[in-house]
């Protein structure tokens, strides 16, 4: 029997996978072949993606006219439809199965193992998938056990920080409290992650199953998930899948027969970055305004509702299941000796492939931006990856063979952060980044505390002045010590870090920062105050294709010689990314 | 109103009443927010420093369509400031802002989540990804004729 996987993950949905998978349903309505609307498959840019099996056939960009045609080859007859494989460009031709895709060749898939597989929607699939029987197991061996395994594994949070999931669950279990919660951390504010939401989309059960087993370790019987405003496919999956958790007794009162209780809700977010952070997580979960408290009470105490509380983001959750059916020391020796197991990241910006992607730690950045990215495209070149979102910093091609782990990313001015990672090229301005990065933290600072709420404004108009060319040498300096200022005094994990982005950018990048100053000139032709573009005669080709693309009407033509009219262009680098040859050069200010 | 008032229990669940109100009403009015105050004995003032601390709700009517424009980073990075340029130019309006006919409203959010297929925007409820800055108008304009034919 085949089985049709079309993505139905938030990519692929926004390109039509909805009525791609209606449209298989209504040609193959024989028993003889199975349609699912499945979560991510990884490779985003390249979807909607169908997936055949037991053929292993992939097909990507697939259209709903395109159906048709997959059904009567593929379907009826076998035949694969060439056209629609897709071209690897490290092998240099077509591949027939994603198995096969350099994209997929350096990946582990632990956590997304049944993301792309099943159907989200439907409780049978995870079960068919061994879903649930690690919560089973969790209530046959017990609390004690349960604390025993996650402490064996050296599993840690995977929302950002990297603290021991362990020693957290152990305090929580520890603490006294009538009513004590479990808290899924789903607010993934990060601009350019995706991880959690591809994870709650596609596999809901498994986090699921991951809190009912923190559930059963610390003696919790109710449960919140706290999933971001922007994510409305997770929350309605999550619904979902609490509903039929609840409806086959693996949540709910006497779960499993076993006496205990667990209450699961969701609360949605209502589009506040700082919520991600778990005292202000926990203040909106009240009904309250979203702002940190101090850390000398910790939550293990006294946490949501003044009750003991366990909070640990999704994917920590999602790595609980294996861990508990594979034992903690088995999980321990993958991965790092400091970091074990996987990671997921959202592998996005300037790479040849773009999409979600789960690797064993201790992979190096070459690997993950080469090897599964594909490298830069357009044959540019790599200049720096920012991870660990607005907390985090950017590397270099210094850094490309430095293993990924929690701590070594911290050791080079960065962070793992939940696991977004934006490749940058010789056309994107740090300068820029540094200012793109604070901009956001002084709009999503919660104002409760001096550092953040006003120190940055200051940096934010340093950054700003430097970038319109009207910076000055000692405005370096200032930032620098701007920067130990905030990760001395503010109040929450959030502010302390909303330093490494411009930190970050200043250690590597000063030669850029010093240009803007001096020269006058943004070498990437971002800062519109300080480039210019202009046409190189002799890389010229006269295609014409730049005054295609400019919306202005600023390229002239004389002849075969093209050129720029600088009274008419907007700098809006149009032609730049359009021209085949090189062409098209950046100079500073005029 | 009073049906979302009936959905729940707890003041501690105001943050989805305030979202329903907002999803249904497209913005929260005094009216409203007066009738929630009362109903889970929150004062006005709390209520109201709630509904502007959190960005996804609004005190203002916004417009039929509301375009929102991702500028997490991988759309910054791939362009995300030009989007909001041609919108500019297509619709004369800012972030924050909506037409004098009320057709369009612009807004910028952190990030929608879906950075593979940057730059992305999402009318409504439907996502526009790997945006090219020529296909914008004919986008812009295809819901201003679905808008002339109802």
């Amino acid at each position: 029997m085949k089985t049709i996987y079309v993505c139905y993950g938030t990519g692929c949905k926004a390109g039509g996978g909805g009525p791609i998978s209606d449209k298989f349903a209504a040609l193959c309505r024989d028993n003889e072949v199975r349609v699912k609307r499945t979560g991510c498959h990884g490779l985003c840019q390249e979807g909607p993606l169908v997936h055949i099996s037991p053929d292993e056939i992939t097909y990507t960009k697939v259209k709903v006219e395109d159906v048709q045609e997959i059904v009567e080859k593929t379907i009826r007859n076998n035949e694969v439809v060439e056209r629609l494989l897709y071209i690897d460009k490290a092998q240099k031709k077509r591949v027939k199965s994603k198995n096969d895709w350099s994209f997929c060749s350096k990946q582990k898939r632990v956590v997304l193992k049944e993301v792309g597989e099943i159907d989200p929607q439907k409780i049978e699939d995870y079960l068919q998938a061994g879903g649930y029987k690690a919560l089973k197991k969790a209530l046959e061996i017990g609390s004690q056990q349960i604390l025993q395994e996650v402490n064996d594994s050296g599993l840690r949070g995977r929302g950002g920080g990297g603290f021991h999931t362990g020693r957290k669950w152990n305090s929580v279990a520890k603490a006294t409290g009538e009513q004590k919660f479990v808290l899924c951390n789903g607010d993934e504010g990060d601009p350019g992650a995706f991880m959690d939401r591809s994870i709650m989309e596609g596999n809901p059960h498994l986090v699921l199953e991951g809190m009912a087993i923190a559930a059963v370790a610390v003696g919790a019987s109710r449960g919140y998930v706290y999933v971001r405003n922007e994510y409305p496919m997770a929350v309605e999956h999550l619904q979902m899948a609490i509903d039929s958790a609840e409806g086959k007794g693996y949540l709910g009162q006497n779960i499993l027969g076993s006496g205990f209780n667990l209450k699961i809700e969701i609360k949605r977010g209502a589009g506040a970055f700082v919520c991600g952070e778990s005292s202000a997580l926990m203040r909106s979960i009240e009904g309250k305004i979203g702002q940190p408290n101090e850390k000398h009470i910790h939550a293990s105490d006294k946490g949501v509702f003044e009750s003991p509380t366990l909070l640990n983001n999704v994917e920590t959750y999602a790595n609980v299941p294996t861990i508990i059916l594979g034992g903690g020391k088995a999980y321990a020796a993958t991965g790092t000796k400091k970091s074990p197991g996987t990671k997921v990241f959202s592998l996005v910006g300037k790479v040849v492939n773009t999409g979600l992607i789960e690797v064993e730690m201790g992979v190096s950045l070459r690997e993950i931006i080469f090897d599964i990215g594909g490298g830069i495209k357009n044959g540019r070149k790599f200049k720096a990856v920012q991870t660990g979102g607005p907390s985090g910093g950017c590397l270099t091609a210094d850094h490309l063979d430095v293993k990924i782990d929690f701590d070594t990313l911290i050791e080079y001015g960065s962070m793992m952060g939940s696991g977004g990672m934006i490749i940058m090229d010789e056309f994107d301005c740090m300068v820029e980044v540094a200012r793109y990065f604070t901009g956001f933290l002084i709009e999503e600072s919660c104002g409760r505390c001096t550092p953040c709420r006003d120190g940055l404004l200051q940096v934010y108009k340093i950054l700003d002045r430097i970038s319109k060319g009207e910076g000055k040498m000692e405005d370096l300096d200032t930032l620098e010590e701007f920067g130990q200022y905030l990760e001395s005094s503010a109040l929450c994990g959030l502010g302390k870090s909303a330093a490494n982005p411009f930190l970050s950018t200043l250690k590597y990048f000063r030669h850029e920062f010093v240009e803007h100053i001096e020269q006058k000139f943004c070498r990437a032709g971002v800062c519109k105050e300080l480039s210019t573009f202009v046409i190189d005669e002799e890389k010229c080709k006269s295609c014409g294709m730049c005054a295609k693309v400019c919306s202005f009407g600023a390229i002239q033509v004389d002849g075969k010689k093209y050129s720029i009219d600088q009274s008419k262009c907007m700098k809006c680098r149009a032609c730049l990314e359009a021209c085949k040859f090189g062409a098209v050069s950046i100079a500073g200010r005029q | 109103m009073d049906e979302i008032l009936s959905r729940y229990k707890k003041p501690s669940d105001v943050i989805a009443v305030l979202q329903d109100t907002q999803e249904k009403f497209s913005y929260l009015s005094e009216e409203n927010l007066r009738k929630i105050s009362q109903h889970y004995q929150i004062s006005y003032a709390y209520l109201h420093s709630i509904v502007t601390f959190y960005k996804a709700f609004s005190l203002v009517k916004k417009g039929k369509n509301v375009i929102r424009v991702c500028d997490g980073t991988a759309c910054h990075i791939k362009g995300s400031v030009k989007i909001l340029e041609e919108l500019h130019r297509l619709l004369g309006i800012n972030p924050g802002q909506t037409t004098a006919d009320e057709m369009f409203s612009v807004e910028t959010v952190a990030c929608l989540g879906v950075c593979a297929i940057a730059p992305v925007m999402l009318i409504n409820d439907k996502y526009y990804g790997n945006l090219q800055m020529g296909e914008i108008s004919g986008i812009v304009e295809s819901y201003k004729k679905q808008e002339s034919e109802k």
